[in-house]
């Protein structure tokens, strides 16, 4: 295995629920994890005689999202049946768009470690309906709960462009980063809201030829770890396979796989692509969809920056760290506020580390978004100057951060009146620190004398000083003023 | 036999009661209802109480709407939240719709009765009700012949004087050619004059309800009624793109310079006597001063290719839903879930719709949709235009409704290929979405009624009433009843 020269080949298949407020095609209210067919109608059920009504704002996400890949988006579009028996689906054609999707040919940017990016192509993005679910626990019945009927379901389909399980989990990740800064999915993977399917072969170089592994699909995923496993995985054993047998992609002998979590290993499904005709002609029931300048150009206007242009927009005007800008940018809230207090003039690195460092925990503790604590982006900034300033330690920065969270208000007041105003003024800072050189001569003499003791000792002075100021002394000048009095 | 409109006015001035009425057209049933077999459903009771709560609204001056007190029947494919709604079917026999169609809850607002529903060719596939899974209807003019179809039940009603009017349903001819086999009035208004909201689909972009009633004026009140838009149904035509009219406001009012187009090749196709009736109505309108011009509907003959791939594609995906897995039929004993799916429907769909469901699935399928449903898309805009281009050169069209009167019960039934030339006047007015309306133009030498056929530009339902009425005025035709 080791000596083979191989190439990995991915390309990916997405389903992104859309958080609409109702159903695609009726007046149903998407509901997660409630109890089985209560949020169903004679619409979403298949009944005889109900039809369907389209759901603007579920193809208005869906146009939002197609313009954040970059993908051209049709004038024209209309809806398809297509056509497959199954009893989680009423009425056993899916509503979904067939040859003139909404959009097309686009790409997204990921990632990498590097701190670079790569463009993976988008092949096309369509809207449907999702279906029902199955359920088997119930001896010689299947029950079905219909309730995720009906659900938009946003379908995006990439160029086979991935070559590692590491791409292929940094395009999954930036996806939900995209369709959170947009607003159209919650991109809860336990809910979920997105679901993969892998496509996956190698192009191995062998004696100077190049040979193509059989493609292998893999189902339903629905955590960002295990695309990536089962991408590693399948990597790992088609490689094996071909080892063993030297068996080639031909027609036909893609196969099928899901994922064993437990045992961390791909599992085989489907041996042969089955030939599938789902039938699919225009649904007569709706009509056909005229996507015009007026109403694109009003939702271009949702647009916002993208999660990835801010991150290295971040990293390289704020000079921050791919890690900081990484963190900064997990949600949009953040990365806005974060780059509005910027933009009010204080220094990037000290609102990166308020912010990473206390802000996200106490967002996260109450529940909230770090622009939804009672800081306003003006006092932010003015907090993280005082800090640069020398007006407040850091520390005590974090403390007035705590509580600006908690109860909101001015950060010089805070500091005044929680008597953090730090001391520069170096004539009183002098006295100070002649007062503790007279009242601690040994550990003075070990500070000047004694290599072995010298820093702990310089240590003990400098914490003799800071005491006698009540913490209010600025430490730089405290240690300049050490280090000119003993000489050191 | 009173008309709607009398019926209504009668009920309206206290001349009569809305109770009374009720119970009138129940003895009728009971006397005629077993040769005639119109209904599937019949529900006495729940429309006594209504029309009691009807009459004690007029008693005390309360307002009430447009139809107050009527006894009106529906085709059994409009969902109803009181009795089934089957289709005609074993496979929906025990189906109780959670809701109303949209039809019904204008009729509801209207106060009209409903007093059952009719039986029909099973999913409305068929020229003769002898689909029906559930019940055999015969004709009231003789009961040895078919009533047509698919809408047979709800023109029998009428016919047979079973109800004051009802609904129908056409998709290929399913409102106007059992009218003209049972001389009453059938119109089929424009594609998305009326909302399909709980008809129960057969072919979605060709299904259009409409009234069947015992003359021209009663067709206009219930347009009154039951058209408009309804934003449940997406292909239901918005009423600032179609504006609705009052469509008896005018009625009486002749309409000036008619213009009438005919196509004598086509009238070749039907036969004598009904050739006759059509060159005799033709004959009556000149004599009003209207003018007659010959035209040609070049696509006209390939029609019924056209519909049959796309009526039947639409009817293969509309009907995959009955599986036995939510509603309906269920097999006794199944294997596993596939055999649910081949066994429920195996048992439960007729042959008719067996036939078709094959059909439209093969002429979906992948390698032939471009040969059969793309050409006959490419079919139908031809024909669409050739509609188009008569309506440039004349205000209507004049054609018969069907080639025959209403032949024997079991006479087509082993040739379903005949049977569907049975409507090869009136499929193509669905395919262009225009609306046709069948009115009483005379009898054969068996004293089966003939129907004239009048088809119009799309949402000028009040000109093309307009123009039948004039007919009307002329003939009595439309007086003549069965003598059940």
């Amino acid at each position: 295995m080791a000596d083979l020269d191989y190439k990995v080949i991915v390309g990916l298949e997405i389903h992104v629920h859309l958080a609409t407020k109702t159903k695609i095609f009726c007046g149903c209210e998407l509901a997660y994890g409630d109890t089985a067919n209560t949020h169903v109608c004679p619409v979403c059920l298949g009944m005889p005689g109900s039809l369907p009504v389209m759901n603007k704002t579920a193809l208005e996400y869906s146009i939002l999202t197609g313009l954040a890949l970059n993908c051209e988006i049709a004038k024209f579009t209309k809806w398809d049946r297509k056509s497959y028996y199954y009893p989680d689906l009423p009425k056993n054609y899916q509503i979904s768009q067939y040859d003139l999707p909404f959009s097309e040919h686009g790409y997204i940017e990921i990632p990498l470690e590097s701190g670079e990016t790569k463009k993976i192509r988008i092949l096309r993005a369509h809207l449907e309906e999702d279906a029902g679910k199955n359920t088997h626990t119930l001896g010689n019945f299947s029950a079905i709960d219909l309730n995720r009927a009906g659900t938009p379901l946003l379908e995006i389909v990439t160029e086979p462009d991935m070559n590692s399980a590491e791409e292929v989990g940094a395009l999954a990740r930036e996806l939900q980063r995209i369709v959170r800064y947009l607003g159209v999915s919650e991109g809860d993977m336990q809910k979920g809201h997105m679901r993969f399917e892998p496509n996956i072969n190698l192009h191995i170089t062998k004696n100077g030829e190049v040979f193509k592994t059989p493609i292998s699909e893999v189902k339903n995923l629905n955590s960002f770890r295990a695309v990536e496993r089962s991408v590693a995985y399948e990597v790992r054993r088609q490689l094996a396979a071909f080892e063993e047998t030297g068996v080639t992609m031909q027609m036909g002998n893609k196969a099928t796989y899901g994922w064993d979590d437990d045992k961390q290993m791909t599992v085989l499904q489907r041996e042969k692509e089955e030939a599938h005709d789902y039938r699919y002609f225009p649904d007569p029931d709706l009509v056909p969809v005229d996507i015009d300048d007026a109403w694109l150009g009003e939702i271009k206007g949702r647009l916002c920056e993208l999660p990835i242009q801010m991150q290295v927009r971040f990293a390289k005007e704020y000079g921050l760290s791919d890690y900081d800008a990484g963190v900064l940018t997990a949600d949009r809230a953040t990365a806005e506020f974060f780059d509005g207090t910027v933009k009010l003039g204080a220094d990037a690195k000290r609102v990166c580390n308020l912010l990473t460092q206390t802000g996200l925990k106490l967002a996260n503790e109450k529940g909230v978004s770090v622009d939804q604590l009672r800081i306003s982006m003006e006092n932010l900034a003015k907090l993280a100057k005082m800090a640069d300033g020398g007006d407040v330690s850091a520390s005590a920065a974090t403390t007035i951060f705590e509580e600006m969270a908690e109860n909101g208000g001015d950060p010089a007041q805070i500091a005044e009146a929680k008597n953090l105003v730090q001391k520069s003024d170096a004539g009183e800072i002098e006295a100070l620190v002649d007062a503790v050189l007279a009242e601690n001569a040994k550990a003075v003499e070990d500070a000047k004398n004694n290599p072995k003791k010298g820093k702990k000792a310089m240590g003990f002075l400098m914490g003799q000083v800071m005491q006698k100021s009540k913490g209010q002394a600025n430490p730089k000048i405290v240690s300049q003023l050490l280090n000119q009095k003993l000489n050191v | 036999m009173e008309t709607l409109k009398e019926l209504r006015d009668d009920i309206a001035a206290g001349k009569t009661t809305s109770v009374a009425a009720v119970e009138a057209f129940f003895a009728r049933i009971d006397q005629f209802e077993p040769t005639v077999g119109a209904y599937l459903s019949l529900c006495k009771e729940r429309a006594l109480e209504q029309a009691a709560t009807v009459d004690a609204k007029i008693a005390t001056g309360e307002a009430v709407g447009e139809l107050a007190g009527v006894p009106v029947a529906v085709k059994d494919n409009m969902c109803t939240t009181f009795d089934a709604t089957t289709c005609g079917s074993k496979i929906l026999e025990n189906f109780h719709a959670p809701y109303n169609a949209h039809v019904i809850e204008k009729l509801n607002a209207a106060d009209a009765v409903i007093i059952g529903k009719c039986n029909m060719d099973e999913f409305a596939m068929g020229s003769s009700t002898e689909n029906s899974g559930l019940k055999q209807t015969t004709n009231p003019w003789d009961a040895s012949c078919v009533p047509g179809g698919s809408s047979g039940g709800s023109v029998a009603a009428v016919a047979a004087g079973l109800c004051a009017a009802s609904l129908g349903s056409d998709t290929g001819g399913s409102i106007r050619q059992p009218a003209s086999f049972c001389g009453v009035v059938g119109l089929k208004p424009t594609y998305g004059r009326i909302s399909r909201y709980g008809l129960v689909a057969y072919g979605s972009s060709l299904d259009q309800i409409g009234p069947l009633t015992h003359n021209v004026t009663d067709a206009a009140l219930m347009l009154n009624i039951i058209a408009g838009h309804d934003e449940r149904d997406s292909t239901s035509v918005p009423e600032d793109v179609a504006p609705l009219k009052d469509y008896l406001a005018e009625l009486e009012i002749p309409f000036e310079e008619l213009k009438i187009a005919t196509v004598p090749q086509l009238n070749e196709g039907a036969d004598a006597l009904v050739q006759k009736a059509v060159s005799e109505a033709l004959a009556v309108y000149k004599s009003l001063g209207a003018e007659i011009v010959e035209i040609e509907m070049p696509h006209f003959d390939y029609a019924i290719s056209a519909y049959y791939v796309i009526a039947t594609a639409e009817a293969s995906s509309n009907l995959a839903r009955y599986d036995g897995v939510h509603y309906g039929h269920r097999t006794a004993d199944p294997k596993d879930y596939i055999d649910v799916y081949s066994k429920s429907r195996d048992e439960a769909f007729g042959a008719e719709v067996k036939r078709r469901i094959m059909l439209g699935t093969y002429a979906l399928s992948s390698g032939y949709y471009d040969a059969y449903y793309l050409k006959a898309l490419k079919v139908r805009n031809l024909i669409r235009s050739d509609f188009t281009k008569a309506f440039e050169q004349a205000d209507c069209l004049m054609l018969p409704v069907s080639p025959t009167t209403a032949f024997k019960i079991g006479e087509k039934t082993d040739d379903p290929l005949q049977m569907y030339l049975a409507d090869v006047y009136t499929i193509a007015v669905n395919l262009a979405g225009v609306p046709g309306i069948s009115i009483p133009a005379g009898f054969d030498e068996n004293n089966l009624p003939i129907g004239l056929q009048i088809i119009s530009e799309a949402f000028s339902e009040d000109k093309l009433l307009r123009i039948a009425r004039m007919h009307e005025k002329e003939t009595n035709w439309h007086t003549q009843k069965p003598n059940l």
